[in-house]
């Protein structure tokens, strides 16, 4: 937490300062009020003295109100404070987020990433709301509880250090058991979420094997174990507040018990009655100091496991950084891949590509063609280094793609993603995704040499709103209109990872042969399931388990490879019907 | 303690009708925990006794110790401790009785609000799988599932805290208000008057905040929807090098927050110390009117002979008066949780009252064999094997063979009243055959699958199984006897040996390992850490797309069905790949009656029949052949000649 405070807090650290000062004034305050109680009672009430009664009603209305005005401050700046510290949390970690690479990204889960800004924020700014104010207040009461107890009472004071042990070892005893319980309850939790989730995804394979009552039983099973779990655990947590009245009566009984017996034999000199109304007081005050110092203690404890996370995606290091003195032009398409072989573990780990040799020449149109797994999209993303080669040395235009600017780099090197996304907005801003200034002309160009024109107009031209994930167009659509946007920045090199895979056929060659003739400069990367797809091309790639097992042209490949001819067999027997016009 | 929970939060919603809301609520309560609850409610009124005594008795022990000052000061004499003692003894008492009942009050509600929530999460889940298809497709993943947690967590915040809070603060206040009353009436006047007061601060204050919340609710909407979006979107922000526009534009929304909720959160950070020290200022109020008052002789007191009868009944007030305002303060901070939850108990209720999947059907699917007579016997004796059992409506019984003779006639379907999807499809499959449907995603070719076992019903035609009208079948039993495997592979967290037997929870371990083989599954199982026993998680995470769809199928094989419908079952799966999973399937199509959904031709080649779809109409059918012959869609996707396009 400590860290994080000083990282982050910034410009909100006067605030954050300010806030507990307030709320100690406040204390000060709020602490004197039952002890000049006490005069107004005593000299006012007990003498029957009307003037002495408005003049001690004045002072203590004017304490009130100090404090009031103290206890409000601390609010609006312990607001300020938490708020401002939230928000720089996730400044901090959106913006490193951004140099992550591929292979960070991969280690947090895109679900991770989000819980980490927002449920975790959530939890620490929490507890650091209750740090700096009750954190604060509640020592503070208990303190000057005790102080003004000894100040009127003397050894009455000491049945708080019966009372006191008692309250504390209660609800450490209580954390204790009750703990463990809340632990394995997530577990049970996460068990029961898992059976609602896999059956509302699940729903029609529960409902064509007539499974209902099976999944019924399994879930009242995983439902009847919270229950279990949580009564008990709930059951335990339930004592903290008798346990709380028993603290509290006992300390009013024993303290009623001596202290009358003080005022009398005293005859009002050791202690006079007003003295004990407060030191009853301030006993409720001690006491409900503790309670809540044991509430911090809980929520500063869980969201110790928030911090944690938060801490994890700040202090990971981007693997992937700017190199000193980068090359800022890439002079053409040429690709070069020289004994390149990857692990996504890095050295020592199980390689995926294995002993890669392939040289491209700019302009070229090449095909990649393989089973799932045999790591085309692993070879293809080494480009734009989204990840680095473990071994080897991967070249663009003669030069060392670790020799590039990382800006340049990628933008000479057009990808579309298997799994792309479209974000929520215009199509228009999408497609400055590629180039931020794009002009209408230069957006409308890359839409008809991706074949998404004439649909674009259609759905309405280039206002035409996106949901978010691009929910409101049809997966081929989808498609034409990622590749779009990737050649609105005229790269040196475009990768289309598997990126017509819902386009029909005709479209799937009309774009071929608008790539041929309108970007002919550009070297065309296309990893493809149909070897139609690729059967036109320069250079066709033949990929198994991570190895180039073959490379020539669709007629040498016939003839020397064996696993392209039965891909090229097996597919021959009919097209496809999927994509739309 | 919270839950794990770590969908964000939606904003608050209306509450349509919160009385009926409440009513439901208190039926599952009193549903089996009637009895506990009015114990509850008494043992609270037994703890709240003693907490306003434990004050009021103060008066008392003031008295009493003035009344031994008194005989000293005034009278000389030696003061007694025995009138102190008896004060002590029914502080302890009553202390003993309020620390029992609230013990006992606490145990008890855990009891029932738990129960409660395991009957409506019970109640909820049951009710799910009771609803038809369409809930499912009309709603998404996100809006059933966030009803199992964050509604489910509001509402069980609701029982366990909210109603139990309010409950003990109602009869707190009560019980302390009578008390006051007993004690003195024109204190009981000053302390109404001051909680008045405060409830107009309150209620300015609350309503400045209000619009506060909501602008930070928005803001947090906002932002977690764009932190949503590009995480997700991560990998193609570092490929269009996006990040610093990215930056800027989060730079803007966090800011937004920031301000919206500091705002915010200064009214709620401000309303405890203002309530708190307004009650010292109340506090303050009733000492000096108090005092005044007793001065002027205006107040009424017990034993007027005692000097310290005034102070003894001021200070007994000053503590009543707190415990007074205290539980008054709590409802009110209360109140927007209780919104809250009452929404949240909305949209589980909401739930629970869909409206369910109704079956009409009597026609059932029995196990029968062919008696020394021929004719067709209940039972699994010999060579059985799967009948219609048809009850008429004289009371006789005819019982049919399940032969997998499936006709549609004249099908109309819309999903939703409006946009018809299929017009006018005729279909016959001949039992044993395999019949495709293919065409554009879009054409109606799944949607011909949903009628066939039922997800949703047709709107005009007729579709009879076996020369039955599939409505007179009951749905279980219709869908027991399709088997269906689906493009999108659904696999249960539990082992491998498990989510075969998910098609026929009948089936043993042998029935088990001869389906696996038959799909040419058992080889890759074995290779598995624990073979048949490995346990998979999250969908089958850690196997291939291919070995879960193997799975699948296995599992339909191990239901031995019939009829089979494969819905694009192979369609995600590379071409390579396919060739093995289509082996598999391949076995388990043999003599049954299959519909198979393609786009992929090579997939449908071999079919009897295929039938190819346009926009919910059949425009080509025959088989491979005779389409190719007719040179018509078919044969030109599947020459690769070109289609022309606009």
């Amino acid at each position: 937490m400590i860290s994080l405070i000083k990282r982050c807090v910034r410009q909100y650290k006067k605030a954050s300062i300010l806030s507990p000062i307030y709320v100690a004034l406040e204390c000060v305050f709020d602490i004197l009020i039952p002890f000049i109680m006490t005069f107004l009672l005593e000299e006012g009430v007990n003498k029957k003295d009307s003037n002495a009664i408005i003049c001690y009603g004045l002072i203590l209305a004017a304490l009130a109100l100090v404090a009031l005005l103290f206890g409000a401050l601390s609010g609006v700046q312990c607001a300020k404070a938490a708020n401002g510290f939230a928000t720089n949390i996730r400044k901090d970690m959106f913006e490193h987020i951004q140099t992550f690479s591929f292979s960070n990204i991969d280690k947090f889960s895109h679900a991770s990433l989000v819980t980490r800004l927002t449920t975790d924020v959530n939890s620490v700014q929490m507890a650091y709301m209750m740090i700096i104010r009750i954190a604060i207040r509640a020592p503070l009461m208990l303190i000057f509880g005790v102080i003004m107890t000894v100040y009127a009472g003397g050894a009455l004071a000491g049945i708080f250090a019966l009372v006191i042990p008692i309250l504390i070892v209660g609800l450490l005893l209580i954390f204790k058991f009750a703990y463990p319980l809340f632990k394995t309850l997530f577990k049970k939790y996460d068990r029961m979420n898992t059976v609602v989730e896999e059956n509302i995804r699940g729903m029609r394979v529960v409902k064509s094997t007539v499974r209902e009552d099976a999944e019924i039983k399994k879930f009242s099973q995983a439902s009847n174990d919270i229950y279990k779990t949580f009564s008990k655990a709930e059951r335990i947590v339930a004592f903290a507040s008798p346990l709380m009245q028993l603290a509290m009566y006992l300390s009013i009984t024993l303290i009623s018990w001596f202290g009358a017996n003080l005022v009398i034999s005293s005859n009002g000199q050791a202690l006079n009655q007003s003295q004990l109304t407060m030191i009853i007081t301030y006993s409720s005050q001690i006491l409900m100091s503790l309670m809540m110092l044991s509430m911090i203690y809980i929520n500063v404890t869980m969201s110790k496991a928030s911090i944690d996370r938060i801490n994890e995606v700040l202090n990971e290091t981007p693997e992937i950084k700017n190199p000193e003195n980068p090359v800022y032009k890439a002079v053409n398409g040429q690709i070069d891949f020289e004994n390149v072989s990857f692990s996504y573990k890095g050295e020592g780990g199980v390689y995926c590509l294995k002993d890669v040799n392939l040289h491209v020449k700019s302009g070229q149109t090449v095909g990649i063609i393989g089973a799932t797994g045999s790591s085309k999209t692993t070879l293809v993303q080494l480009l734009p280094r989204l990840y680095d080669a473990t071994v080897g040395t991967v070249k663009i235009g003669g030069v060392d793609v670790k020799d590039y600017d990382l800006d340049t780099l990628r933008s000479a090197v057009a990808m579309v993603l298997q799994k792309n996304v479209l974000f929520s907005g215009t199509i228009r801003d999408n497609m400055k995704w590629g180039k931020p200034d794009a002009t209408d002309e230069e957006i409308n160009n890359a839409l008809k040499l991706a074949c998404a024109y004439d649909f674009v107009q259609g759905l309405g031209g280039l206002d035409t709103h996106i949901e978010q994930g691009g929910s409101n167009v049809s997966g081929g659509q989808k498609q034409r209109l990622c590749i779009a946007r990737a050649l609105i920045a005229n790269p040196k090199i475009i990768v289309l990872d598997d990126s017509t895979s819902a386009v029909d056929m005709n479209t799937d060659l009309l774009i071929r042969k608008a790539f041929k003739e309108y970007i002919p400069e550009t070297t065309k990367l296309i990893i493809a399931q149909r070897v139609v797809s690729v059967m036109d091309a320069d250079l066709i790639i033949v990929m198994d388990n991570g190895e180039v097992v073959a490379q020539g042209t669709h007629t040498e490949l016939m003839d020397t490879c064996e696993i392209y001819r039965e891909v090229y067999e097996t597919q021959q027997s009919g097209g496809d019907f999927d994509g739309e016009n | 303690m919270a839950k794990t929970n770590t969908k964000p939060k939606r904003p608050p919603m209306k509450v349509k009708n919160p009385g009926k809301t409440l009513a439901r609520v208190w039926g599952y309560i009193s549903k089996g925990h009637g009895f506990k609850f009015v114990l509850v409610m008494l043992l609270i009124i037994v703890s709240s006794y003693a907490s306003v005594q434990s004050m009021s008795l103060m008066e008392d022990l003031a008295l009493e110790i003035g009344k031994q000052l008194d005989a000293v000061n005034l009278h000389g004499l030696q003061p007694e401790y025995g009138g102190i003692l008896s004060v002590i003894i029914k502080m302890v008492i009553i202390f003993v009785c309020g620390i029992l009942a609230s013990a006992i009050s606490e145990q008890l509600n855990v009891v029932i609000a738990q129960s409660v929530l395991r009957d409506v999460r019970d109640t909820m889940f049951a009710k799910m799988q009771r609803l038809p298809i369409k809930y499912f497709d009309t709603h998404t993943f996100g809006e059933t599932m966030s009803r199992f947690t964050n509604d489910t967590d509001t509402l069980e915040e609701l029982i366990a805290r909210s109603i139990p809070n309010i409950v003990t603060s109602m009869i707190t206040i009560t019980v302390c208000f009578i008390e006051m009353l007993i004690k003195s009436w024109q204190l009981t006047i000053v302390v109404v008057l001051t909680v008045f007061a405060m409830f107009f601060v309150i209620k300015g204050l609350g309503g400045k905040s209000a619009h506060y919340f909501v602008s930070r609710q928005k803001s947090v909407g906002k932002l977690n929807g764009y932190i949503e979006e590009m995480m997700n979107g991560q990998k193609v922000v570092k490929v269009f090098c996006y990040e610093d526009r990215n930056k800027k534009a989060f730079d803007a929304l966090n800011n937004e927050l920031n301000h919206n909720a500091t705002q915010a959160n200064k009214y709620a950070n401000i309303f405890m110390p203002i309530m708190a020290n307004l009650t010292y200022l109340q506090y303050v109020i009733i000492a000096v009117v108090g005092g005044l008052m007793a001065n002027k002789g205006w107040l009424i007191v017990g034993d007027s002979t005692n000097t310290y009868a005034a102070f003894a009944l001021v200070s007994a007030f000053l503590l009543l008066s707190r415990s007074f305002t205290r539980p008054i303060n709590q409802v009110s901070q209360q109140f927007n949780g209780v919104i809250m939850a009452l929404a949240g108990a909305e949209r589980v209720f909401e739930l629970i009252d869909s409206e369910p999947e109704a079956d009409n059907g009597y026609v059932t699917l029995v196990k029968a064999y062919y008696d020394e007579n021929g004719n067709i016997v209940e039972g699994t004796v010999g060579d059985w094997f799967y009948a219609w059992k048809h009850p008429h409506g004289d009371g006789t019984l005819t019982y049919t063979k399940v032969e997998g003779h499936v006709v549609l006639k004249n099908v109309d379907f819309s999903y939703d009243g409006k946009k018809q999807v299929l017009h006018d499809i005729t279909v016959e499959v001949e039992p044993g055959t395999k019949v495709a449907l293919i065409g554009q995603t879009g054409a109606g070719k799944t949607t011909i699958s949903n009628l066939i076992n039922r997800f949703y019903d047709i709107d005009d035609g007729k579709i009879r199984y076996d020369g039955i009208n599939i409505n007179k079948i009951k749905k279980d039993d219709l869908r027991r006897s399709l088997g269906l495997v689906l493009q999108d592979i659904n696999l249960f967290t539990d082992t491998v040996r498990e989510n075969i037997r998910y098609g026929n929870p009948e089936a043993t371990d042998e029935d088990v390992y001869k389906a696996a083989k038959l799909v040419h599954a058992d080889e890759f199982i074995k290779r598995l850490p624990d073979g048949y026993d490995t346990v998979l998680t999250l969908d089958g995470a850690n196997l291939s797309q291919g070995q879960r769809q193997l799975l699948s199928i296995a599992r339909v094989a191990v239901a031995n069905p019939p009829v089979m419908i494969l819905d694009e079952a192979t369609s995600s799966i590379d071409t390579r790949t396919e060739s093995i999973v289509q082996s598999g399937m391949d076995n388990l199509m043999k003599g049954r009656t299959v519909f198979v959904i393609a786009h992929r031709l090579s997939t449908v080649r071999n079919s009897d029949n295929i039938m190819v779809m346009n926009a919910g109409r059949i425009i080509e059918q025959g088989n491979h052949d005779a389409l190719m012959e007719a040179k018509g869609t078919y044969y030109s996707l599947y020459t690769g000649a070109k289609i022309s396009t606009t």
